[in-house]
């Protein structure tokens, strides 16, 4: 089809500006405020501030960020914390996910469309909201959680999690999957509704019904899902800030017990208390984050994706 | 049929299962927005049961309503993401049009170059994107975000209607040529009215998080005169902390918003996923 437009359109106009004008907008707002800032940051990390005056100095602020103890340390426990919180969200958002999408597509339910509805609404709200709304239901002046964990005899576990260095970081990321579960449930449910019919009835032939049919047959099939749900999770956590910076501030507490990468890029920046802004430094770390989404996307593209054939029908 | 027989336990299971998560999904709302009703003493005394005619109050709402600019907040919040939306629908629907009507040299580099920011937040280019707003004296105003959103929106959309947009039938586009429309014509007579079902569909996923962004608002615009109601609500709640009823009231006033767009647009939100033009 295309073969013949292109044949066509060619023949007739050796110049066919039109094309120009249908991509000029897009190419140049793109262009100049996200991929030249992309790569104007880069360049910045390879600069550093001597007087007043942006001079080169090659590798240097990536030396300081490993090699100063200091900045090491907290870039380090930045990382770590937020590797922790993908591997929550893989481990918890994604299955629930799939449940909720294999009890949802499941031809007969009732109330479907209810249910798909309210699960989806955490996901619309803004991280503040989220962030304030669960700081204030998990605080231990209102009482909220106790009074529910009490309800069901379980008052003795109630911790200020927020608060407590070891429980913080778990429970933010379970905010977070509370928020974005309906991503994944959306999206497997999407590809559960697209397995065609002659598909599930030629299981049911042969007797596979029930749960050894999601194992069996819908499971492979909704398999390119699930790796593009993966990817969009990795690069969503390791460019998270909103939320960590709405429920525990700047500071990321307790005693930086929350810090992820983006809420460490916004301090090195902008600077807090003490510590002055620093742009250099600020781009530093944003190439480093860079370099890890960029490591991430090329893995999945080069690796998972090619193997992950789409069934085609 | 020992289908039937079977299905009635396992149906039941599956609603326990939807509703135990549903009740967890809208638990903390409706906490938030029950409380935002009642009074102080009410607040922390039953925090789980919905006001009654005693500890019924707006004395939340009146503070919000006096000490913060919300109508303000609003406003921004609107023009921004509506004007951000236009541009991004309008532009990103030219770009996919050009990308797949017509072949040209560089076709599949520009379709490359184009996805790429599908994967790559733009957020990492803060450092230089706010050092460009300063030097054209952009800062602080909401032209900055319209820009900074239009082009975060763009790739998903081109993606997205480029897809459809090879499904618009060609016969169509040639009759259109030879009765001798231009393919500016063809473009906007001809091919989007036929994908405006894709573009709600775009147009939804751009909208929401282009409303709830906190970052960009709180690094190019912070100034009172544009603050959006994501960081409005956060400054806000960050003064008032120690006033619950307060802080409640502008929580429930920035989920309403959110909710009832919602239930307008739920049905093609979800048509839109679900129509596989995410797969």
């Amino acid at each position: 089809m295309s073969e013949q437009s292109l044949v066509h359109s060619q023949d007739r106009r050796p110049r066919r500006w039109h094309i120009a004008v249908f991509l000029a907008p897009a190419v140049l707002i793109y262009t100049v405020v996200m991929i030249l800032p992309l790569f104007g940051t880069l360049q910045l990390s390879l600069f550093g501030n001597v007087e007043n005056s942006q001079v080169f100095v090659g590798l240097d602020n990536f030396r300081t960020l490993f090699g100063d103890p200091r900045w090491s340390q907290s870039f380090w426990n930045a990382l770590g914390n937020n590797t922790w919180f993908f591997i929550i969200h893989m481990l918890v958002q994604n299955p629930i996910g799939v449940v909720l999408a294999a009890l949802l597509s499941s031809p007969k339910l009732r109330f479907s469309a209810f249910y798909r509805t309210a699960i989806f609404i955490p996901t619309l709200l803004s991280f503040v909201i989220v962030g304030f709304a669960w700081k204030l239901i998990l605080s231990p002046l209102w009482g909220v959680a106790p009074n529910v964990l009490d309800l069901v005899g379980l008052k003795s576990l109630f911790v200020p999690w927020l608060g407590k260095e070891e429980y913080a970081l778990t429970a933010l990321s379970l905010i977070s999957v509370w928020q974005f579960v309906g991503i994944p449930m959306m999206l497997i449910y999407a590809a559960m509704l697209s397995i065609p019919e002659e598909v599930i009835e030629a299981a049911e032939c042969d007797g596979i019904t029930g749960m050894s049919q999601f194992w069996k047959i819908k499971l492979p099939l909704i398999l390119p899902s699930i790796g593009i749900i993966s990817i969009l999770t990795f690069v969503g956590n390791f460019n998270a800030f909103d939320l960590i910076y709405s429920a525990q501030g700047a500071l990321a507490g307790p005693n930086y017990a929350t810090d992820i990468l983006g809420t460490f890029l916004y301090r090195t920046f902008f600077g807090f208390q003490l510590q002055i802004g620093d742009k250099n430094m600020g781009a530093t770390i944003a190439s480093m984050m860079f370099f890890i989404i960029l490591a991430g996307v090329c893995l999945y593209l080069f690796l998972i994706q090619t193997r992950l054939r789409r069934y085609q029908f | 049929m020992s289908k039937a027989a079977s299905s009635l336990p396992r149906t039941i299971g599956a609603h326990a299962v939807l509703l135990a998560y549903t009740a967890i999904a809208l638990f903390p709302v409706i906490v938030i927005v029950i409380n935002s009703f009642k009074s102080r003493n009410a607040i922390f005394r039953s925090p789980l049961s919905p006001p009654t005619a005693e500890t019924f109050d707006l004395i939340g709402y009146k503070t919000v309503m006096a000490q913060g600019d919300f109508f303000l907040y609003f406003q921004n919040s609107l023009i921004v993401t509506v004007m951000s939306l236009f541009l991004v629908l309008l532009f990103g629907a030219m770009a996919a049009f050009a990308l797949s009507e017509y072949r040209f040299k560089g076709n599949t580099m520009m379709g490359l170059y184009l996805a790429l920011g599908i994967m790559i937040p733009i957020r990492l280019g803060t450092v230089a994107i706010l050092q460009l707003m300063v030097a054209s004296g952009l800062v602080n105003t909401l032209t900055a975000l319209v820009l900074v959103y239009t082009a975060q929106g763009l790739p998903l959309a081109i993606f997205i209607l480029s897809e459809f947009m090879k499904q618009v039938s060609d016969d169509l586009k040639n009759a259109g040529r030879i009765d001798g429309l231009s393919e500016y014509r063809i473009f906007f007579r001809l091919v989007l009215p036929l994908v405006r079902p894709a573009m709600a569909t775009v147009a939804v996923f751009t909208m929401i998080p282009i409303w709830n962004d906190l970052w960009f608002p709180l690094i190019l615009a912070p100034s009172e005169a544009t603050k959006t109601v994501t960081l409005g609500a956060q400054v806000f709640i960050g003064q008032f902390v120690t006033n619950w009823n307060a802080v409640l009231a502008a929580l429930s006033l920035a989920i309403l918003p959110v909710l009832i767009l919602y239930f307008i647009f739920s049905r093609q939100l979800i048509r839109g996923i679900t129509s596989g033009a995410v797969k």
